[in-house]
């Protein structure tokens, strides 16, 4: 749609403005929470808190990347409960945990594969092709596993997903995630490939004509997602001990939250990394901070449906405001909503 | 004959003192128009000049910024094109929308069909109505037929039939001939006449000068939206018009270089996508400009599209300095030096929401990088060049290319292809909608790059930049290369008969 240049103006200013707003609200909410709710402050609750935000943050490295290309992948929870299931229903027939995990990776692939491919050779809108696969994976990673629980891996890998930095509150998968999001931040914000997703984004079909590969970008993309999201598959399995067909049930919804909380515009180009990963950790303590204070589980959901509304509502009312506002530091009436002219 | 005005008759619809701006562009500017019942009215200037927006303010898309519009005397405001149609003023537009799956009929009675008993359609009566539109018309057209299959002429007629089922008594028609063929146009003029006669006001607009001459009584011209002068055109000569729509020597507008042409850089040998175009072969030489010709809808930008590879070809060649280049990837294309400037520049040259900066440096991304990151300097300084060089006319280099004019935005996507540094360049419509100084600006940078040394290849429906312009005009017809006219034998009427068809060799 055409806007007129104040609009475009204002929304820029807001979506910068949006990031630190998200980071500031992070640190209030943390100072607030260290100050007036018991038991939040120790290490173990701390350690909680990262370990279970993890899952949310390890997705949304891939899926702020999709959200700014302009697509969005639902199945994310799926294809993670589906190499949880894999992963448990191999161990149960009593292969070796270092062929399995290579295996559950290989099978996300695939899954983000027929993502991608549904949606760059066939033209289908990944909402309507995600939504799709996301029924279909958690269905197979059902027949694959039944109501079977395996939980008895092997006890180191059990420690290293659930345990901490020794003297910290850190729990040990904490640094292999720093160092995916570096790599996310590098591949985002200083790569030509992440430059051109921000085209792709903001304007697909002038990203075609600068000879950028759309769809080539995209399907990488997918796959990616689905790779990262078997990783946190294998890594949720290990960190709670239990691998079950319903593992991360619904951890789309808080991913999507999270990423759009963070500022990524839902119509894609716009966004920082760094906004997504601060609207994952205020997520994460919201959630945490709920669980303390014995908020129920189907509760803390609810609050996470309104974030999402909330977060993809804000930046838009943000913005008719600051319109507003610059229209009358202008002086002018109201913009008019008719395009600039084409004679 | 006389003039309506001197008869007494008062103006069935008019303007008075209207302007129109957006954003910083004044499309309009203190104009006034009036609009005789019976009278066709010729409304002339360049692109660019306001018709556009003129028009829309009579068939009330645009409101006035300032001024009034005028019906029967009496100031009106149109809050949408329904308060228009409803005041009696009707658009055809150049190319109909008509449901290619309804009748006729049901097109022209849409969402207003008569109705019987309980609210059931009455088809006989829709039926009847239509036919006795196409009387009044002088047109035979079933009005059973399904819309699918019409040409533009008839689709045409059947928006015509529409507008006077609402009763309109003001008809614009904007630049209705330029897709018919010679006996549609005097089919259409037929029409034209009809509704003249029966004491409709027509405002006709048209690049085809002669028609004006043909069939229009007086003539308004605008030129950068100010009203230059409304007129009776007779006594009035061709060269009369153009000096009042161009108001500058023609010389100053073009300004070709002569220039040796050197090897051939493009090379399209029977090149063919089904049902697009048709065993196309040309080739363009280093230092020459080509003009690629011919009606909207003839092939032309599907062809640039192709040999760019946005879309895939079915059959055929392209080369460029003698390597083929891989059927349908662009990012080869440019890599073998090609570039291409796009038809619509808001939604395919630009990222309209990224800065100057950024839209400049996105054909560059593979080259302006250091150690697989994108280097940020070498961007920077890449994008100031080329913005300084094309002299864009920018507030900071970081604001958004919507922030920018027309033009300004055109020499954007100029500037980030000619940072690739391209062999050949492919310009699609590069001076549609733009103001006359940069257009001027944009001829004496195609000149300058063809002396350079670039193959330039043109895309325009502008005749007179055609004729101006190029070394050669291609002319295409229905999908095919229907001739090819060197410079000195190129004239309006030489390329318009080829690219409808006509063409005697």
């Amino acid at each position: 749609m055409a806007d007129s240049p104040l609009t475009r103006a204002a929304r820029r200013s807001v979506s910068l403005r949006w990031d630190g707003a998200v980071g500031a609200l992070l640190v209030v909410v943390l100072l607030l929470s260290f100050g007036f709710v018991d038991g939040f402050g120790n290490a173990l609750n701390l350690s909680f808190l990262i370990g279970n935000t993890l899952p949310i943050a390890l997705i949304a490295l891939p899926m702020t990347l999709l959200v700014v290309s302009g697509e969005i992948d639902l199945s994310v929870a799926s294809t993670a409960g589906l190499s949880g299931a894999v992963m448990g229903a191999l161990w149960n027939q009593g292969m070796t945990i270092e062929v399995i995990i290579p295996v559950c990776l290989l099978l996300g692939v695939v899954c983000g594969l027929v993502n991608g491919l549904l949606v760059t050779r066939l033209g289908l809108p990944s909402l309507a092709v995600t939504i799709g696969t996301m029924a279909a994976y958690r269905g197979i990673a059902q027949i694959v596993l039944g109501s079977d629980a395996v939980t008895d891996f092997p006890a180191q890998y059990l420690d290293f997903a659930a345990g901490r930095i020794d003297g910290t509150f850190v729990p040990y998968a904490f640094l292999p995630f720093l160092v995916l999001l570096a790599v996310a931040v590098v591949a985002l914000h200083a790569m030509p490939f992440g430059r051109a997703l921000f085209a792709i984004g903001a304007g697909e079909e002038a990203a075609r004509f600068a000879g950028i590969r759309v769809k080539r970008q995209k399907l990488i993309l997918f796959t990616v997602t689905g790779l990262m999201s078997s990783l946190t598959g294998v890594f949720w399995a290990l960190h709670y001990a239990s691998a079950r067909y319903d593992n991360a049930m619904g951890l789309e919804l808080s991913v999507v939250a999270a990423v759009l909380l963070g500022g990524i515009d839902f119509d894609g180009g716009k966004g920082t990394l760094g906004g997504a990963i601060a609207g994952v950790f205020l997520l994460g303590a919201l959630q945490n901070v709920m669980s303390l204070v014995n908020v129920s589980a189907q509760s803390q959901i609810v609050v996470t449906g309104v974030l999402l509304v909330v977060s993809v509502l804000g930046p838009r009312v943000a913005r008719q405001i600051s319109v507003a506002r610059a229209g009358r530091r202008a002086g002018a009436a109201p913009r008019s909503k008719t395009p600039a002219p084409t004679p | 004959m006389t003039h309506p005005s001197d008869t007494g008759t008062a103006p069935v619809l008019a303007l008075k003192d209207v302007s129109k701006s957006f954003g910083a562009v004044r499309a309009l500017r203190d104009v006034s128009l009036e609009l005789f019942p019976g009278e066709v009215h010729a409304l002339a200037g360049e692109n660019g000049a306001g018709k556009s927006t003129l028009i829309k303010t009579l068939a009330g898309v645009h409101r006035p910024d300032a001024g009034q519009v005028l019906l029967d005397g009496a100031p009106v405001v149109f809050h949408g094109p329904g308060d228009a149609r409803d005041a009696g003023i009707a658009v055809i537009y150049q190319e109909p929308t008509l449901f290619p799956d309804l009748s006729i009929a049901e097109n022209i009675f849409m969402g207003r069909r008569p109705r019987r008993t309980f609210g059931r359609i009455d088809h006989r009566a829709t039926y009847a109505a239509t036919a006795d539109l196409m009387l009044r018309l002088g047109v035979e057209l079933d009005p059973d037929r399904p819309a699918r299959g019409l040409s533009i002429a008839d689709q045409q007629i059947v928006e015509i039939a529409k507008a006077l089922s609402f009763d309109a008594r003001v008809l614009i028609m904007d630049e209705p001939t330029a897709a018919l063929t010679g006996s549609e146009v005097a089919r259409l003029f037929g029409v034209v006449r009809t509704l003249r006669e029966q004491g409709a006001a027509v405002l006709f607009i048209s690049h085809r000068l002669e028609e004006m001459f043909r069939i229009c009584r007086r003539v308004t011209t605008l030129r950068d939206g100010a009203r230059i002068a409304s007129e009776p055109l007779e006594g009035m000569t061709e060269d009369d018009l153009v000096r009042r729509m161009v108001g500058r020597d023609l010389d100053e507008l073009y300004p070709k270089q002569e220039v040796a042409p050197g090897e051939t850089a493009l090379s399209v040998r029977r090149l063919t996508r089904e049902g697009v175009f048709t065993d196309v072969s040309f080739d363009v030489r280093r230092g020459e400009i080509v003009a690629l010709s011919g009606l909207v809808g003839a092939g032309r930008t599907e062809v640039a599209r192709a040999v760019f590879g946005i879309d895939r070809w079915d059959a055929g060649q392209v080369e460029v300095d003698g390597r083929p280049l891989v059927n349908g990837a662009p990012s080869t294309a440019m890599a073998a030096g090609l570039a291409l400037v796009p038809e619509d520049r808001r939604a395919q040259g630009l990222v309209m929401d990224m800065s100057i900066e950024r839209n400049i440096g996105l054909t560059g991304l593979r080259s302006s990088v250091r150690a697989g990151l994108v280097d940020r300097g070498a961007e920077r300084s890449r994008s100031l060049d080329w913005a300084v060089r094309l002299q864009v006319k920018y507030a900071r280099i970081a604001d958004t290319v919507a922030t920018l004019s027309g033009g300004n935005q055109q020499k954007v996507v100029l500037a980030k292809w000619l940072a690739t540094g391209p062999k050949v360049l492919i310009v699609d419509e590069p001076t549609r909608g733009i103001d006359v100084g940069t257009k001027a600006e944009v001829h004496r940078l195609l000149s300058q790059l063809a002396a350079d040394g670039v193959a330039v290849l043109m895309i325009s429906s502008d005749l007179p930049e055609v004729l101006g312009m190029a070394d050669r005009v291609l002319v295409m017809h229905e999908g095919r290369l229907t001739a090819e006219i060197s410079r000195t034998d190129a004239t309006e009427e030489a390329v318009m008969a080829a690219a409808t068809g006509r063409a005697a060799a």
